[in-house]
């Protein structure tokens, strides 16, 4: 006991608090005092729109892929709040930098949704986006595009451009060197970037509690030398609130922030995976009634913004705009095998041209 | 006009192009203030400043990563990693975002980087400090991989990397950056990337090399100069994409070939051209291409690198044996 009386003498020289972020309990009633802009219930509508619109498009994808027309795809049930929140608050001129699981944020900037389609159908075109020309595309090898998004960050602080870096990731990729070290470089640099770690509790079957020994996410900030907040991920009230302070606060030059936006996978991770292997109906049961699109509903028919006939039209619209979408995308004329080797390099050396002849058939004879 | 070292050059190189372009950024580990573990940086973070001319924290992964968002946004970066033993955590990012950021996009966003590092061993440098893994990144589509051998092609090559609209890796050979020595006009011209340069002519033997190693090249060319045989030697000096037709040509012209690498033979870059020349320029040969490399083994600390790196001797030796084949 000597020892813990030792220890008890040192001084204490740093302490850190993490905050966390809600506002809409799970039956749509405020806990607190909602944020101003709840009161523009045109935005609130549209967060909706959106969340709906993304469910409605992930059951459509899977039906795809379950019939051969598309590849694996990844959906978003149940986390539809986080990637529509944080692509509420962003300007046109700021930079998604986002993983794969992230389609609502790169719907919300103007991505069409055959263009989701034609990615996750294996077509490159797809990353050819109508969203902003400088947004990045999906991130496969989890958590190596932190450190792009630093990067672009850099050039941002250094043209004194007031656009910040939005950098998405799972809870997974928070177990990566390449996450902590942009997170690490943002830090010293105080670089205009936002860190959005959405922990939906499954890094495929591997759960939280063998992810990390902390308590939060959000701390992983604080060894990076800022601040980290864990939001309710399934409060997309909070989301759009949190990414708004943190946006605002990078643009000022105040620098980085990471949001760890608590929430649950409801889904498989991919079509390819059956997480009926690791964990049980039960156990998800409970998480569906946390889930987001039913409560910011559950709000917006409290609050006389939403009615069953919104409702109905709003499905009606979505299945429209989706089979229209994947007419579209079906419709695609597939590409000419050697264009394999376009952009490859901006001028395709004459090594690789001879291949690109060899695979069109030009060589034959 | 006075001579200048290789690393000197680098730095001429670094200089010319960080004035010539606002947007070209300079990163790296001790690169600022320190000017470089080997001085290639020297003076640029007082000439450019602390912004384009950046120390790092201590993080491989990042200063690629970095470079790929910088790039993506319309800078140049220049990252540089210390030494090549310390390259291989850059390796994710070189092979599943520099190389194929242009390619996955379909132009969209492009990835106009640089990444410098010195290459091989001879300099009695501690353990991980002399690899020569070059083999490995040539194998990585989308990618340049050049490595200059005097101080004019260092100054002209990496000249180009820079302005290169598209990733390169940049290897500077360790054994050289003082060794070597030339005169350099700093007259931004640069030299093209997809050309291997014929340092001496011949028309009894081929022998190509790149890198440090040149140096052991040329002095067995002369050697066997002095026994009648006149070997061509080509500086191979970008390995991706490398210049076949030079080194088809050479060889159509005189038979024989023999490829000198210092790194490990299984799988180095000198089996890429072995059988580039056998598919393509077989009807020429006179003799077996041969190849004179590192062993296949790890490479030995200070006191036995000698022994692994291709001596003159193992040069002139194996080129007599080619040369007398018939």
């Amino acid at each position: 006991m000597a020892s813990r009386r030792a220890s008890e003498e040192l001084p204490v020289i740093a302490r850190f608090d993490v905050r966390r972020r809600d506002y809409l309990a799970p039956d749509g009633s405020a806990k607190r005092p909602l944020p101003a802009f709840t009161t523009d219930s045109k935005l609130l509508v549209a967060l909706y729109r959106a969340m709906v619109l993304l469910r409605h498009f992930d059951r459509k994808a899977v039906a795809l892929q379950r019939t051969g027309r598309l590849g694996t795809y990844a959906v978003s049930l149940g986390q539809e709040a986080v990637s529509v929140g944080i692509a509420s608050a962003m300007q046109d001129e700021d930079v998604l930098v986002p993983s794969y699981r992230d389609n609502g944020a790169l719907i919300w900037r103007g991505v069409k949704l055959e263009e989701i389609l034609l990615f996750w159908g294996g077509d490159e075109r797809g990353n050819d986006f109508s969203g902003p020309v400088h947004d990045f595309p999906f991130c496969v090898p989890v958590g190596s595009q932190a450190p792009h998004a630093a990067g672009v960050a850099y050039a941002f602080k250094l043209r004194k451009e007031p656009r910040v870096a939005v950098c998405m990731f799972g809870d997974g990729a928070t177990s990566k060197g390449d996450v902590y070290e942009a997170m690490n470089f943002a830090g010293v640099h105080k670089l205009p970037i936002v860190f959005v770690a959405t922990n939906n509790q499954w890094a495929i079957s591997v759960p939280l509690r063998l992810q990390s020994g902390s308590e939060t996410l959000a701390q992983k900030a604080i060894a990076a030398g800022f601040t980290g907040e864990q939001v309710d991920g399934n409060d997309v009230v909070a989301l759009r609130a949190a990414a708004a302070e943190a946006l605002a606060a990078a643009r000022d030059g105040r620098g980085p922030r990471l949001i760890e936006a608590v929430t649950y996978r409801l889904g498989d991770h991919t079509t390819s995976d059956d997480a009926s292997r690791y964990r049980s109906a039960e156990d998800v049961q409970v998480h569906w009634k946390q889930e987001p699109v039913a409560r910011l509903r559950s709000y917006l028919v409290r609050q006389k913004m939403w009615s069953k006939r919104d409702e109905e039209q709003l499905a009606a619209e979505c299945h429209e705009r989706i089979e229209a979408a994947v007419e579209r995308y079906l419709a695609t004329e597939p590409r000419r095998p050697e264009t394999m080797f376009d952009h490859l390099y901006a001028d395709l050396p004459e090594a690789y041209a001879a291949q690109r002849r060899e695979l069109s058939g030009e060589n034959d004879g | 006009m006075a001579e200048i070292t290789l690393v000197e050059a680098i730095n001429l190189a670094l200089g010319r192009a960080m004035e010539d372009d606002p947007s070209v950024v300079v990163l790296g580990e001790d690169i600022g203030v320190d000017g470089g573990v080997f001085r290639a940086t020297v003076g640029l973070q007082k000439r450019f400043g602390a912004e384009r001319v950046l120390d790092t924290p201590l993080a491989e992964l990042l200063i690629s990563g970095l470079c790929v968002g910088m790039a993506a946004q319309g800078l140049k970066p220049v990252g540089e990693i210390q030494f090549m033993g310390f390259i291989y955590p850059c390796l994710d990012q070189l092979v599943n975002h520099a190389s194929r950021m242009r390619n996955r996009t379909q132009g969209r966003l492009t990835c106009p980087m640089v990444l410098r590092t010195p290459h091989g061993a001879g300099i009695r440098a501690p353990e991980h400090h002399s690899e020569s893994t070059e083999a490995m990144l040539a194998h990585i589509p989308g990618l340049r991989v050049v490595m200059p051998s005097s101080p004019e092609r260092a100054y002209g090559l990496l000249l180009a990397a820079i302005r290169d609209p598209d990733p390169v890796v940049f290897l500077e050979p360790t054994r050289l950056y003082r060794a070597a020595k030339g005169e350099v006009e700093d007259n931004g011209e640069a030299l093209p990337l997809d050309r291997a340069f014929v340092l001496r002519e011949g028309h009894d033997v081929t022998l190509i090399s790149w890198g440090a190693v040149l140096k052991e090249t040329m002095a067995a060319a002369d050697t066997l100069s002095a026994e009648g045989i006149a070997a061509e030697v080509i500086d191979l000096a970008t390995l991706k994409p490398y210049d076949e037709s030079t080194v088809l040509g050479s060889v159509a012209k005189t038979g024989r070939c023999v490829i000198v690498h210092e790194a490990a033979r299984t799988g180095g870059f000198g089996a890429e051209i072995a059988a580039t020349i056998a598919e393509r320029g077989l009807s020429s040969l006179l003799a077996p291409v041969t190849r004179i490399s590192g062993y296949d083994t790890v490479i030995p600390m200070a006191r036995l690198e000698q022994h692994y790196m291709p001596s003159v001797e193992r040069i002139t030796t194996a080129t007599r044996k080619v040369c007398q084949f018939s």
